[in-house]
């Protein structure tokens, strides 16, 4: 997407009412604070990534907005519902999934069952089509559907993890680091996937990343974060090019 | 010879009953990571149950059949003891979630000690015999010394009994959505709410169907032994913990597999060396099992890719 139409994009959205909006949120780990008042919009059909450094809470407010831990103070909004008191598995039927930090599969399950799993939502409609759909995106789970998904290797888990998120058919989609420990062409491979998610299937995507350039290439807009506080945002392009960004995040290597 | 084989009967039959009990416990532990120390309590309890609905049915209603009379027994005690099972873990363990690890298990002693005092009070202490039941026997065949090798009605009941609901229980757990949601609910909770599932009544429903289940051991037990008291339920609840262990806790087969064990082990110390060392000797093959296979026989040891 060109500057240009990223700065429309984000002008149409300027009076819209946003997809999830996130609102002063505070989250403790005990008495330890992690989030410490943050504000984010995601609006509909766009993908948004925050970026910032191992322990700035990024993997925190992912969680947060499915109410495990629950904000302290503050509002999480979606569809112009207020969440943040939540129960985890009611947000999780109001179509918004999440491929979580650490993948999460179920390792004792088969592929085949995991994904089922992510089914549950929407009690098994359309089962069938959607498992089609992951096993074109992800061609490697078909041939290993009936494999436990502990015997996994580390990139196939990541890709059950995302389509496992993929089977309830979510109007937004939050993605932990799915690019982590990956080798760099199944790295592409995966962004290229949300690409097209976002792009075919007008999917909204929410992207907690590490590896900055990918995401901020990647993404309509970007947050950065630093020990619990959004301390930039921007369009991608922008944040790409921003100086200390660039330093914090992208120099020395991609 | 005929001994062995007599016993081997004795033994599967008692074990069966061990296993139902020992699912239970096992369930628990997977799901929460529990020992739920009332269950032998509420087998007692299911026991009691069968034995008042069974009277209610032959002596009052006046159903002759004792098999149709077991048969509507064995669904209602299964209902009952499943309300106890979900009244249970609703009043004394889920208030204590997210608590240190030890509150549940406190818990479950005093939950434990409530039962059998219960029912020491509504049903007084002595042993309640049942009205004979099931006498008939088949005679599988005669040794020279003229030892009958005998199988009861009573026993294949118990044995066909127990490996249908097992079936059912295994094709529930395996197949259906929801035991996918309880197994998914066991390897990793968290995940499981963000996937919807609703975690609280999934683990509800761990302690529905391990009740359900202790609840036919229950009346298996009555049927069997014709007799039970309010302190039943302590040592069948210890066996039966031990058969999980044994067959490694949090495994399903593990926990049928162990009460199998367990009751061989039993009877065949009984039968070949002495019946007041039959739990010393049930114990002490746990312990030389452990230390050889510290997490039971069907146990999975902690190695997980990350």
């Amino acid at each position: 997407m060109t500057a240009a139409a990223s700065i429309q994009q984000t002008a149409l959205n300027a009076g819209r009412q946003p997809l999830l909006s996130v609102r002063g949120v505070k989250t403790y780990y005990g008495n330890i604070i992690a989030l410490k008042g943050v504000d984010m919009d995601v609006h509909e059909g766009e993908i948004v990534t925050l970026i910032g450094a191992n322990g700035a809470g990024k993997s925190t407010l992912m969680m947060t907005i499915f109410g495990n831990p629950r904000a302290r103070e503050g509002t999480i909004t979606y569809q112009g519902r207020d969440i943040t008191k939540m129960p985890t598995h009611e947000i999780a039927h109001l179509s918004i999934a999440q491929s979580p930090e650490g993948r999460r599969i179920f390792p004792r399950m088969t592929v085949f069952e995991n994904l089922q799993m992510g089914a549950s939502i929407n009690g098994m409609a359309h089962f069938d089509q959607d498992l089609e759909r992951v096993c074109t995106l992800f061609p490697r789970l078909k041939e290993r559907l009936q494999q436990r998904g502990g015997t996994l290797s580390g990139g196939e888990q990541q890709m059950l993890a995302i389509a496992r998120a993929l089977m309830s058919r979510p109007k937004l989609l939050l993605l932990d680091e799915p690019s982590l420990g990956l080798a760099p062409l199944i790295v592409k491979q995966i962004f290229d996937i949300i690409k097209e998610l976002n792009e075919k299937d007008g999917m909204t995507v929410f992207l907690v990343e590490q590896n900055a350039y990918h995401a901020l290439k990647l993404a309509h807009r970007g947050y950065v974060m630093v020990t619990g506080n959004i301390t930039m945002s921007g369009t991608g392009k922008e944040l790409l090019n921003d100086p200390q960004v660039r330093a914090a995040y992208l120099e020395g290597g991609h | 010879m005929e001994i062995f084989v007599q016993q081997l009967i004795n033994g599967l039959t008692l074990g069966s009953i061990y296993g139902l009990i020992a699912i239970g416990y096992t369930m628990v532990f997977g799901i929460i990571g529990m020992v739920n120390f009332a269950h032998g309590d509420v087998f007692m309890l299911s026991a009691f149950i069968a034995l008042i609905f069974f009277l209610i049915l032959t002596t009052w209603l006046g159903i002759s059949s004792v098999v149709l009379a077991l048969f509507i027994v064995l669904i209602i005690a299964m209902v009952l003891t499943s309300l106890w099972g979900w009244a249970i873990e609703r009043v004394a363990y889920r208030p204590l979630r997210g608590s240190f690890r030890l509150a549940p298990l406190i818990s479950a002693i005093g939950v434990s000690i409530f039962l059998s005092n219960f029912v020491q009070v509504a049903q007084g202490a002595r042993n309640k015999p049942t009205p004979p039941m099931i006498r008939d026997v088949i005679v599988l065949f005669q040794g020279e010394s003229g030892y009958n090798v005998a199988i009861s009605y009573k026993q294949i009941i118990i044995m066909v009994v127990t490996a249908v609901l097992l079936t059912i229980f295994w094709y529930v757990v395996q197949k259906t959505s929801l035991g996918r949601a309880q197994r998914a609910c066991e390897q990793d909770r968290k995940m499981a709410a963000l996937l919807g599932i609703n975690v609280d009544r999934t683990i509800s429903l761990t302690f529905v169907i391990g009740a359900s289940l202790a609840a036919v051991a229950g009346t298996m037990y009555l049927l069997y032994y014709g007799v039970v008291s309010f302190a039943d339920g302590f040592v069948p609840g210890v066996k039966a913990f031990t058969a999980a262990v044994l067959g490694g806790i949090g495994s399903l087969p593990g926990a049928v597999l162990g009460g199998l064990i367990i009751g061989l082990i039993e009877t065949f110390w009984s039968a070949y060396f002495s019946i007041e060392y039959k739990d010393v000797a049930a114990f002490s093959i746990l312990a030389i099992v452990l230390i050889f296979m510290p997490s039971g026989i069907l146990g999975r040891p902690e190695v997980e890719k990350v």
